[in-house]
């Protein structure tokens, strides 16, 4: 079909697709459509050649710039985990990853949302590094998370002392929890300490500059409970135990707060004795942060 | 600061000539606290809900004039715009006070899924339609000023019925908003599509430029790109001096955005523009631009 006789929707599908198609290895544009046409053919439908440039070169551009355009921006929200997969495998990854769930979204901030959850359904991209390549793609999706998220006005250690135990509260929407099992936050944490580079709209070339290797210190299985978390304007990881994990994940989830310390001790060693202190710390420790707000009324309100 | 007449798509600002607000020269914008008439900022990078990017935004609209420039509204597009985006783009142009707004003659999303890239249109007549209904919508929904920019683009479609500037002009026409008239994007794709560029200058109704982009590019064998990582070169000051020239002072930001120099390289870059602005000031110290060769290039070009 030429475009002359298509409409305005289907001219911008049929770019679409062409310019979302992955590359070849040697980044060019592919020979051959998925429906089996020639790319040429599928190029010359709709885009004009010019006395330099045919029809099939003319779309490459676009292609091409599409490419270095996503896969640039994921790279730089998983630095760590293109470090532990290497850039290459990381890239194949990445094509695979965003042709699967390609962008939905006005903003390339939430490019890698599903990126954990694809790699969980796909071992096979990680191999034998599998489980430290779903914790670092956790702990880097947290940094996004924390590092522009909602923050709401905390409630004092005052007002805390007044719920009981049938009080609901809610956490802070900058606050990311994490049960990781490898401490992966030691890595995430020294790549991430810089702000993200901010979208334009220039085209976009290959980066000239040699890229220095990032190299990781190996890590050693140990389970590790980590919020990712901003003050004053910066991003830290807090390491916890699981009981104090646990119950904030179930205030995060709407429980009360007599539901999430049953909860938080839920197969705790820790004696019963210490847990009054353990709690009134780590209230403590939330009012400080800020961490604790009440819940939005509208989830109050039952559906 | 420069007195600049004005018109309705620019809510008669005086702004002169400013330049792209960008995290490299946060410290020295912060530190040093340069005069600068006014920044201009892409919307989505601050189209948030909280952290450093609206800090460092409130801090700039504390002691400086900010514009906003859109990259992901995708006018062109067939499909319908994103409310989310529409209602988080309204509270960004409530904080920042913006007089006027602008984003690209383009469109870049289909069904919902987003390419982050300024795909060229066809210049049809059901574009024309769809393209200035959505202008219309978008400039009564945010209730202020919106200029279209036309961009770079590297490939033309076999359904044009009419030259870019012709679709530009019904556009605009149809929709009542104004232009952001780059320059440098003229340039790039009158080279791309072997056009003369005065015939673009020469073509567009004067008094709907609103604001003028200037920037700098990279020209390979066959093509030019886009990429606002060099200076402006002396066809592209041609072009700005003749827009000048019908439009009258008019807003002018130069654009940088990779490979971007030190804060007053970027600067003295964009107050050249101000030799055209005010030629009785013209200083012709090395590094300006020749504005009496521009003139005498001029000379013949068409009202």
């Amino acid at each position: 079909m030429r475009s002359d006789s298509m409409s305005l929707a289907d001219l911008q599908r049929a770019m679409g697709s062409a310019v979302m198609m992955p590359l070849t290895p040697d980044e060019e544009m592919q020979q051959t459509a998925p429906d089996g046409r020639a790319m040429a053919e599928v190029a010359a439908s709709f885009i004009a050649p010019n006395s330099r440039l045919t029809a099939f070169e003319r779309l490459e551009l676009y292609n091409r710039q599409y490419w270095l355009r996503v896969l640039g921006s994921l790279a730089e929200d998983f630095m760590a985990l293109r470090a532990l997969l290497g850039a290459n495998r990381f890239q194949e990854l990445s094509v695979a990853y965003l042709t699967a769930h390609p962008s939905r979204s006005f903003s390339l901030r939430n490019l890698g949302s599903k990126l954990v959850d694809w790699l969980l359904a796909h071992p096979e991209w990680t191999g034998r590094r599998h489980a430290l390549a779903i914790d670092l793609a956790r702990i880097e999706w947290a940094f996004v998370e924390a590092f522009d998220n909602g923050e709401r006005t905390p409630l004092t250690l005052d007002q805390i002392a007044t719920l009981d135990g049938g009080s609901k509260l809610a956490l802070q929407p900058h606050v990311q929890l994490l049960a990781l099992g490898y401490p992966a936050d030691d890595i995430a944490l020294a790549l991430h300490s810089r702000d993200k580079k901010q979208t334009s709209e220039a085209g976009v070339t290959h980066q000239d500059e040699a890229e220095a290797p990032l190299r990781l210190p190996r890590l050693r299985r140990k389970p590790t409970w980590v919020a990712a978390h901003r003050m004053d304007l910066n991003i830290y990881y807090r390491r916890m135990d699981r009981e104090e994990y646990r119950t904030l994940l179930a205030i995060r989830d709407g429980a009360t707060l007599a539901e999430a310390l049953d909860a938080g001790f839920a197969e705790s060693r820790k004696s019963e004795a210490s847990r009054p202190a353990r709690v009134r710390k780590w209230f403590t420790t939330w009012a400080e942060l800020g961490w604790i707000c009440a819940p939005d009324l509208e989830q109050l309100i039952p559906a | 600061m420069v007195l600049m007449p004005g018109n309705r798509f620019n809510a008669f600002s005086n702004h002169g000539v400013g330049i792209g607000l960008r995290i490299p020269h946060y410290q020295h914008i912060f530190s040093r606290k340069p005069v600068v008439d006014w920044f201009e900022v892409i919307s989505e990078n601050f189209m948030v809900d909280a952290g450093r990017p609206l800090h460092v935004l409130d801090q700039i609209l504390e002691q400086y004039r900010v514009v906003q420039h859109g990259v992901s509204m995708y006018f062109g597009s067939a499909t319908e715009p994103d409310p989310q985006h529409l209602r988080r783009l309204k509270q960004l142009v409530r904080r920042t006070g913006t007089p006027w707004l602008s984003d690209h003659l383009c469109w870049g999303s289909m069904d919902g899924t987003y390419t982050h890239d300024l795909l060229p249109l066809p210049y049809t007549w059901e574009a024309v339609e769809r393209t200035a209904e959505r202008v219309r919508m978008v400039q009564d929904f945010l209730e202020i000023p919106v200029a279209v920019e036309n961009v770079s683009s590297y490939a033309e479609f076999t359904a044009s019925e009419m030259t870019e500037w012709e679709f530009l002009n019904e556009v605009v026409e149809r929709a009542d908003c104004g232009i952001l008239l780059d320059v440098n994007n003229i340039y790039v794709s009158s080279v791309n599509h072997e056009f003369n560029p005065m015939d673009y200058a020469n073509a567009i109704p004067a008094e709907r430029v609103a604001q003028i982009h200037i920037a700098g590019h990279s020209r390979y064998e066959k093509y030019i790109l886009d990429t606002h990582d060099h200076p402006v070169i002396d066809p592209v000051w041609e072009l700005y001096a003749r827009a000048i020239e019908r439009c009258g002072p008019t807003p002018t930001l130069l654009e940088w955005d990779d490979h971007i120099p030190s804060f007053d390289e970027v600067h003295n870059e964009a107050k050249k523009a101000q030799r055209y602005l005010h030629p009785s000031d013209a200083d012709l110290s090395p590094g300006t631009p020749d504005l009496h060769k521009h003139a005498g290039t001029l000379a013949g070009a068409k009202q």
